[in-house]
């Protein structure tokens, strides 16, 4: 027994190796378990090879395991293609039908033990039955999870369309659980989680669509790129019934651009993409600046460069969301470090954007943006937006007046007496347009000094245990960092974890804090040249030895690395 | 009860002095559309002026309402949004040849076929004014006085009005600095028209394009009843001369505004989370 175990699920499309996984992790949420699901697929538009990556805990994490207990191949199609994302041990199971050949060497060489398991045979003699539910039965059964939860499942979401459906569904379920009797055995589930609380089974995207809403965002112009579309198309049904609006632009510098003319106008606005959207996106996203216009722009990021890796993760946005406006354009980059984050971290920028009339980036990507997980529902955190304004008619009204917190009041169109022209020309406190140096060093100061005065509280960064070594992270490879960090208190080796939220503007003195004592430091982070290691470098002092865990997606940085690297240090 | 006395064209026009040059064209459509404004009797607060980058696009700033002077070529798609959050605003759009049909060019079309109910006027004096003097989309192919292409574009011109049409703009109409008067009526008539209006004014720059002070000579109103079907309207800007002023087409599509409507609520939307 184990407090999770992890599955593979595979096949090429139609198989059902997804819709399984699917059926898992909500049987999984059913039976009262927490749990996370990826997937990996290939770059055709319909059938291709899938997997879905499955892990079932009893307690929330935020992380793949080390390796998959258990790997159900429906085929072995295209199986070379992600065998190196499909890490097994010695004591892991392969369910392999016999009717599709042998193991292919690039799984056969993980070592791990093989079991046959004619899924489409014993399918074929139900009449109406799917290899995928047999394979589903048999998983089940073999890390204890009860078919009663997944027949439960299967009855809610199968209800449409009919009776008949629903029991070639459950016999095949039960063929696979009766086969699953005479299998090798694999690691079960803990028996019983935690009691009755009300799970949630939500997507990093969804959630990241969910804290825009909210946060407060009534306005979102979108182009659908992968994988941020999900944030796009949860939030337009989402908006259209809760009195906003979503429209559909021609291109990423329109999107933009109508964020930036739907937030002057007084709406809290957003837009989501990924890399070469935002690459689109960084001019306007100076204009903002500059117009002090606030507006959320979220980055899924993706493998780079150019259209690079579309549907697979990896932390490689950071340069250009950090440095990619040309001036000096001081703004908010926020990062999620897990999937259930992205929704308190896209709520959080919209409320910096809107309190500190900037634009804010919230860097997720497609690890945590395309994975689905079951969790605690999450708590109301109370960030919404809330904007400084004017009085109406407000004598001698400058749209850019200095004042102390560098936040001037923001007339709205519709305000009499305070109207005034927005600009991305350097302008004077009234907003006329102004290239004399005392004025460009007075809002530069101005926009910079805003930011920077703000009290972010403890949200700038997650700080979990003590000790001399501190691992910096941010991201989603939070999740393996923090799983690691506990395997090796376990193990008596005391490590720090300082999880990056508030990417800029950069918080010196928090880290300095934070960094007390600390006599090691191990950067982990997912790109292929360091970006974030670079970027931690030129803003923050680290002490002692440093030693950085960096390499470029798609691959998962997983536990196991991070834990030997601490195990080393010792 | 206090009667509020009519705004004139004085209330429209900022105390920002233009950085336009003596006898550019832009000076009076600056009139015409305070003029405009005038005769509109919209409230200062709920007009928003938007433009993009170049000569032409400096003119939110000379006027009195609220206004955005954006990045290059993105005008339209910042006034999309802004129509779109607050369909209770009056949109304006200003910008040069440059602005709207060359780096804007996208925005252009798409603004054509989405429709959103605002007007739009290109200044087009043929040319690139604030970087000195380079050939934009709209100028002849043969024109050689730029230095940075000193044979000609050898390019042929859009004709704007006509790929207006064919994006599918609901109102087209042209105009001609040198009747800030006519101007002043075509922006009244593209504001009271549904959805988007489409104006091209031809406003001479006479530091760059001298010999477009001879316009004047060439411009010629059309017929009083603007074309209401498109073939019509197209049959007769294929052989139009590019200096016909007045409503070119006005068309019936409706405006394209999402509704909004409150359905559900929060906890509504996040039952779907629940398992």
């Amino acid at each position: 027994m184990s407090y999770s175990i992890s599955v593979a699920l595979t096949g090429s499309g139609g198989a059902g190796a997804m819709t399984a996984g699917q059926i898992l992790l909500d049987s999984a949420a059913q039976a009262g378990f927490y749990g996370l699901m990826t997937r990996s697929m290939g770059p055709q538009i319909r059938g291709g090879e899938a997997a879905a990556l499955v892990r079932i805990s009893s307690v929330p994490i935020s992380s793949l395991d080390d390796h998959y207990d258990l790997l159900v191949p429906f085929d072995w199609g295209n199986i070379n293609r992600f065998s190196a994302e499909l890490p097994l041990s010695s004591s892991s199971l392969i369910l392999a039908d016999p009717e599709q050949g042998d193991v292919p060497p690039s799984i056969a060489g993980y070592g791990a033990r093989v079991a046959a398991l004619p899924l489409k045979a014993l399918a074929g003699a139900i009449p109406g039955g799917r290899a995928n539910m047999v394979g589903l039965g048999a998983v089940a059964t073999l890390i204890g999870l009860p078919i009663a939860s997944v027949i439960a499942v299967l009855t809610k979401q199968l209800a449409r369309k009919g009776e008949e459906v629903l029991a070639a569904s459950t016999a095949c379920l039960e063929a696979g659980a009766q086969a699953a009797a005479g299998l090798p055995s694999v690691t079960k589930l803990p028996s019983q989680p935690h009691g009755e609380a009300l799970r949630w089974n939500i997507s990093g995207n969804e959630a990241a669509g969910l804290g825009a809403l909210r946060g407060g965002i009534k306005f979102v112009a979108a182009y659908p790129i992968t994988p941020a579309t999900e944030v796009l198309e949860w939030l337009a049904p989402a908006l259209e019934k809760t009195g906003g609006a979503l429209v559909q632009a021609e291109d990423e510098l329109a999107s933009i651009n109508m964020v930036i003319g739907g937030s002057f106008a007084g709406l809290p606005s957003l837009t989501a993409t990924s890399g070469p959207g935002l690459s689109l996106m960084t001019e306007s996203i100076g204009l903002a600046v500059a117009s002090e216009t606030p507006l959320v722009v979220i980055d899924v990021m993706r493998g780079g460069p150019s259209t690079g890796i579309p549907t697979k993760s990896e932390q490689s946005d950071l340069n250009i969301a950090v440095y990619g406006l040309h001036g000096d354009a001081p703004h908010v980059v926020v990062a999620p470090n897990s999937a259930t984050d992205c929704l308190f971290a896209t709520q959080w920028s919209v409320h910096l954007a809107e309190a500190l009339q900037t634009p804010a980036i919230v860097l997720s990507d497609q690890a945590m943006g395309q994975s689905r997980v079951v969790i605690d529902k999450p708590a109301e955190n109370g960030f919404v937006a809330q904007r400084l304004v004017p009085e109406a008619d407000a004598p001698g009204y400058q749209r850019y007046a200095l004042t102390n917190s560098g936040v001037s009041p923001m007339a709205i169109p519709g305000m009499a007496g305070n109207n005034y022209v927005a600009d991305g020309l350097e302008h004077n406190e009234r907003g006329t347009p102004s290239s004399q140096a005392s004025d460009h060093l007075a809002q530069l100061d101005k926009r910079a000094g805003k930011l920077d005065a703000f009290d972010y509280g403890e949200h700038w960064a997650d700080i979990e245990g003590d000790g001399e070594i501190a691992v910096i992270t941010w991201g989603s490879v939070t999740g393996p960092v923090r799983e690691a960090i506990g395997r090796a208190r376990a193990k008596g080796i005391k490590a720090k974890m300082i999880s990056l939220r508030l990417i800029l503007p950069t918080r010196p003195a928090q880290m300095q804090e934070a960094l007390k004592g600390v006599k090691k430091v191990l950067v982990v982070e997912q790109s292929h040249s360091q970006q974030f290691h670079k970027f931690l470098r030129g803003h923050y002092d680290l002490p002692g030895d440093v030693l950085v865990v960096s390499r470029p997606g798609p691959l998962p940085i997983r536990p196991a690395e991070i834990e030997t690297r601490l195990a080393a240090w010792k | 009860m206090t009667i509020q006395s009519p705004l004139t064209v004085q209330d429209f026009k900022s105390d920002v002095k233009p950085i336009w040059c003596p006898g550019c064209g832009d000076h009076a459509v600056l009139l015409a559309v305070t003029k405009a404004l005038v005769e509109l009797n919209t409230p200062r607060e709920q007009i928003a002026f938007i433009s993009g980058i170049g000569c032409s696009s400096r003119i939110p700033a000379y006027t009195n309402v609220y206004g955005f002077h954006g990045v290059h070529g993105r005008a339209l798609a910042i006034a999309a949004g802004v129509k779109l959050a607050r369909p209770d605003l009056t949109v304006l759009v200003a910008g040069g040849d440059g602005d709207g049909l060359s780096i804007g060019g996208n925005h252009f079309m798409h603004a054509c076929r989405r429709n959103v109910d605002m007007t739009y006027v290109i200044m087009d004096n043929e040319v690139y004014g604030m970087t000195k003097g380079q050939a934009s989309p709209t100028t002849a192919p043969d024109w050689c006085n730029s230095k940075l292409t000193p044979h000609g574009t050898g390019v042929s011109p859009v004709e704007p009005v006509r790929l207006a049409l064919a994006a599918g703009a609901n109102f087209i109409a042209r105009g001609f600095a040198g009747n800030p008067n006519d101007v002043a009526r075509l922006i009244v008539e593209g504001v009271h028209h549904p959805g988007f209006s489409f104006i091209q004014v031809l406003s001479p720059c006479v530091t760059y394009r001298p010999e477009q002070r001879e316009w004047k000579q060439s411009v010629h109103a059309g017929q009083d009843q603007p074309p209401q079907l498109v073939a019509e309207a197209m049959h007769r800007l294929a052989s139009d001369d590019g200096f016909t002023t007045g409503v070119l087409f006005a068309g019936n599509r409706p405006a394209f505004m999402p509704e909004r409507k409150v359905t559900a609520s929060f906890a509504d939307i996040e039952k779907k989370f629940a398992s």
